[in-house]
């Protein structure tokens, strides 16, 4: 395939964006497909006890261990069932650990989807993540980056999820400029329990009244 | 290859790209947010950094659809339908290589049947198919896949509504920001007119860079055809910050 044209400003347009579709599960998370999982697989466990008790741990899964359970809810007010989620966040210091592997405690990147069992619920594993810093020097509030892919979804969908235990450095998050604030809460992750691993619940609307907040950068 | 968040990207031409709400392509009804996208005037660190899966350890097999079912298996068990090579380049808005980037693909079985518990399409499955694949691009930003070629199928959309034949190719990227999901279809497919995702592209030039081209240099002779889809990810600005080293 020949590259396209170069546009006015002599650049090469990107490649366009097509829904992922129903089967996406089959290229980027096999097990809910049904498939047999490869020897490595980016799964929903983004950072884990039983990858540092393997080895390599050198305090990569430090941090207070959590879980997060979602869903996703479209415009009719039903669950998206088929959707696939991928998470992107920082370490407990607040650092982007971007050389990927799989055998480590901590791992950054994840998916998740939800079972045929799960009624649309998908979670994921991790630390809650440390404050990053912001380009004007501020920190920013703990928060998890989210990607959206699903049939019916034409280009994935972006947002973040914070937590709400962390109303002092959510108020002060810098990235809250940006975002009307009767939209803020859209992206509030609510602490569900306390125990061993606290949960927190995230419900992403694609629209509505409390559309969740999605971004463009 | 992951960078630093000191480089920012090529602001993503949405009017290029499909619309999120496209009528006649009627899941996306309900799928596709109403209230406009918040710019993030300032990218951080979120934004510009992802993972760099370099050091991701694959299978032998992982680029090869023809074995990757049952590895090992080539004399009693390969996949029925059009061998295929299908390779090109990944490369930003500038053309500069994007190496050591993960593609993921995945596809249909020559029958247009997907081996995914909820595909129920009459079609049959083929035992040696599992219609899965990835790889790495090099530090030239090439990569390489076998396969066969897909074959369309039907979907609930319209009542006669049929998917040209595609594959689904997933690319991470130097960072989150570049993250991409689309589909390669192929040249000459009386199908692709017709298709209300491919449709939810507005510029029939869009539609193009999304569609392999037949590459008979590449063909191995008396083996395989072989397709070239070249990837274009968003061009990296250099410099977003002075660099203080
Ligand atoms: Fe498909």
């Amino acid at each position: 395939m020949p590259l396209p044209t170069r546009n006015s400003q002599g650049l090469y347009p990107e490649t366009p964006s097509q829904t992922a579709g129903p089967f996406v599960h089959i290229g980027l998370a096999l097990d809910v497909a049904g498939l047999t999982p490869r020897e490595q697989e980016i799964g929903s466990n983004i950072a884990s006890a039983e990858a540092e008790a393997e080895g390599e741990g050198e305090g990569e899964g430090e941090g207070e261990p959590i879980e997060i359970v979602g869903t996703v809810i479209d415009g009719n007010g039903d669950t998206v069932d088929d959707i696939l989620v991928e998470a992107w966040q920082a370490d407990a210091h607040g650092v982007y650990q971007t050389d990927y592997r799989a055998d480590r405690a901590f791992r950054g990147f994840g998916r998740t989807a939800p079972g045929a069992n799960d009624a649309g619920v998908w979670s994921l594993h991790t630390i809650k993540p440390g404050r990053v810093a912001h380009p004007n020097g501020q920190p920013m509030a703990p928060h998890i980056n989210l990607m959206l892919f699903a049939r019916g979804i034409n280009i994935h969908l972006h947002t973040r999820l914070y937590f709400d235990d962390e109303h002092e450095a959510n108020m002060a998050c810098p990235l809250f400029d940006a975002v009307p604030p009767s939209r803020r809460d859209t992206l509030i992750a609510h602490r569900e329990q306390d125990g061993a691993k606290p949960r927190y619940r995230f419900v992403i609307r694609l629209q509505g009244p409390r559309e969740t907040v999605f971004f463009d950068f | 290859m992951a960078q630093n968040d000191r480089t920012a990207f090529v602001m993503r031409d949405r009017s290029w790209h499909p619309r999120p709400y496209a009528p006649a392509y009627k899941t996306s009804v309900a799928r596709s947010p109403q209230q406009a996208l918040v710019s993030l005037q300032t990218p951080t660190a979120s934004e510009l950094t992802g993972p760099d899966f370099d050091h991701f350890a694959l299978g032998l097999y992982d680029n090869d659809l023809l074995l990757n079912f049952r590895p090992g298996t080539e004399q009693d068990g390969l996949p029925i339908g059009e061998r295929l090579i299908v390779y090109g380049r990944v490369v930003d808005q500038y053309n500069k290589p994007v190496a050591g980037t993960l593609v993921e693909i995945w596809q249909a079985n020559a029958g247009g049947r997907y081996r995914h518990k909820k595909d129920a399409y009459r079609a049959p499955l083929d035992p040696n198919f599992g219609g899965v694949g990835r790889t790495i691009t090099d530090a030239d930003g090439w990569y390489r896949f076998r396969t066969i070629k897909p074959g369309p199928y039907p979907w609930p959309n319209d009542v006669n509504s049929w998917r040209p034949a595609h594959i689904h190719v997933s690319v991470m990227g130097p960072s989150i920001s570049t993250r991409l999901v689309t589909q390669l279809y192929f040249e000459g497919d009386p199908l692709i007119p017709l298709c209300p995702i491919v449709h939810t592209l507005d510029d029939p030039d869009a539609v193009d860079t999304l569609t392999a081209r037949l590459d008979m240099a590449a063909a191995r002779p008396m083996d395989c055809l072989a397709y070239r889809f070249d990837i274009v990810t968003r061009g990296a600005l250099q410099t977003y910050f002075e660099n203080q080293s």
